[in-house]
């Protein structure tokens, strides 16, 4: 499934500047995987060292919460934007 | 010599150049600045300190501004009461009110990280400032921006009460309510953020922005007579007024302006929104996010970005989080109001209907230094405690008329 998938800034040295990018995967995690194979490296900024998305990255699947859904097993389907956001402060 | 060496990682050390970036880029934790304390240690004094000017301004060795031309000159130092009669009623001997209530210019504890943010802003050459706000930050950002003659954006949830739309509408801002709740308003505010060259006080200036609440506890010190208090209150939305109240107590402490930092930090959530609490109770570091439902709009953060560190600040200084509902938040403002005349938001109710709570529970001690953190202006909130009040009493203008009324 092709997703497209939203960078924050703080990534898109990786993503030579691109502020979205596609990517391939049934759910979260495939997509994640698929994202390292264009963009070495992305990976183990997400997820730490045993593969978890790290505490203070947010991702959004088609504008919720994959906390709010099935995390990384969250289901995508063609033509689904995931959004990665960075923690933000309050207001 | 300089005061700041830099920004560096909060999880990972890593370092990076004092600019307008917030997030690590190798394993994304929140960025803040990395101060010299040998350097500020050697020109801050108590006296250096009470020689500076009525306002925030006065701890300038700490905050990460220059302080040439700042924005928000007149913004802090705000009264601490002793609450006598609150205290008298809960059973407390030592009870402070911090009363950010009416601080400058637009009434809540925003106006000093604003005040911080804006001047940092100007310093890195930005023309137009933004932020993502429950009301109060929208408020500020938009009055120190028109005073500062800077172009501003404010980003809002959609049902924000009356109050806090028209006290940014005043200052003429480019205002953008969102549909949705605090937390879409960020989400989309991070993606706003990566295509414009502003300057997101809470976003790509956060970690200059975030070191403005630190004033909240040197001002409390100061005032308590350079020392510490024994138990604060303080209201938790995104966690990091809290922390930054921590931090501020134990810098006075490192640069030798207080005795001892021995204070128990408890924070206080709203039953509809409290994604904190509800890890502390279970005792987990994991903060679930949850969708806000409660009259405490100003706080209602479902995915609070500086959560896990309030939470570790709580649980280190011995303190609690308490939690109390929409009834307890309108009899917590009442309460206020009634006995200390102070009419504080929504976000003060539950503050005072917490402190209610860990003096009854005997959380707090009798003869504690304690200090509630009161942060906003109930006139802001007015339909929360609307249909909770007395009616007045109606006559025509004649004195028979008032003495028969005040009769019955």
């Amino acid at each position: 499934m092709a997703v497209k998938v939203r960078i924050p800034t703080p990534l898109r040295k990786l993503t030579s500047q691109q502020a979205i990018v596609d990517a391939e995967g049934k759910n979260v995690a495939e997509v994640i995987d698929d994202l390292e194979k264009k963009y070495s490296g992305i990976k183990g900024r997400l997820c730490d060292d045993d593969g978890k998305i790290r505490r203070f990255v947010n991702i959004f699947v088609n504008e919720e919460d994959i906390r709010f859904l099935n995390g990384t097993e969250t289901a995508v389907k063609e033509g689904d934007e995931l959004s990665i956001v960075p923690a933000i402060a309050g207001g | 010599m300089s005061k700041i060496k830099g920004l560096i990682c909060r999880e990972c050390k890593n370092e990076y150049p004092a600019e307008a970036i917030h997030v690590c880029e190798f394993c994304f934790g929140p960025l803040e600045v990395n101060y010299d304390y040998e350097y500020i240690g050697s020109k801050i004094s108590r006296q250096s300190i009470t020689e500076g000017p009525k306002s925030l301004w006065r701890y300038l060795d700490l905050l990460p501004v220059s302080g040439k031309d700042v924005v928000g000159a007149n913004s802090g130092f705000t009264p601490l009461i002793k609450a006598n009669n609150l205290g008298k009623l809960l059973g407390l001997n030592e009870l402070y009110i911090k009363n950010d209530a009416v601080n400058h210019p637009t009434l809540s504890f925003k106006d000093r990280v604003v005040a911080v943010a804006l001047s940092k802003a100007k310093e890195f050459g930005y023309d137009t400032v933004a932020c993502a706000s429950t009301g109060n930050l929208a408020n500020s950002v938009a009055a120190n921006a028109a005073a500062a003659g800077l172009k501003c954006f404010v980003f809002i949830p959609g049902d924000l009460e009356a109050g806090k739309i028209i006290g940014s509408l005043i200052y003429n801002p480019t205002l953008v309510a969102v549909n949705g709740n605090y937390d879409d308003v960020n989400r989309l505010c991070t993606e706003v953020a990566g295509e414009y060259n502003w300057a997101f006080v809470n976003i790509n200036i956060r970690p200059y922005y975030a070191e403005g609440s630190k004033t909240l506890a040197y001002e409390t010190a100061e005032q308590l007579g350079w020392r510490s208090p024994d138990q604060v209150v303080v209201p938790v939305a995104s966690g990091s007024l809290l922390t930054k109240i921590r931090k501020g107590f134990n810098e006075f402490l490192k640069l030798g302006l207080i005795d001892s930092a021995d204070i128990k930090v408890n924070g206080a959530q709203a039953e509809g929104c409290s994604p904190v609490a509800t890890a502390y109770k279970n005792n987990t570091e994991f903060i679930k996010p949850v969708k806000p439902n409660t009259i405490a709009k100003s706080i209602a953060i479902g995915n609070p970005a500086d959560g896990y560190y309030s939470l570790k600040a709580v649980k280190e200084s011995g303190g609690v989080f308490e939690t109390v509902n929409d009834n307890e938040i309108v009899d917590g403002m009442k309460l206020l109001a009634s006995t200390e005349g102070i009419f504080t938001e929504t976000a003060g109710g539950v503050t005072i209907a917490v402190l209610k709570k860990l003096a009854e529970n005997g959380k707090i001690k009798k003869d504690e230094v304690t200090v509630a953190y009161i942060t906003g202006n109930g006139l802001k909130t007015q339909e929360a405690v609307e249909g909770a009040l007395h009616k007045p009493i109606r006559i025509d203008p004649h004195l028979r008329d008032f003495e028969a009324a005040i009769k019955k």
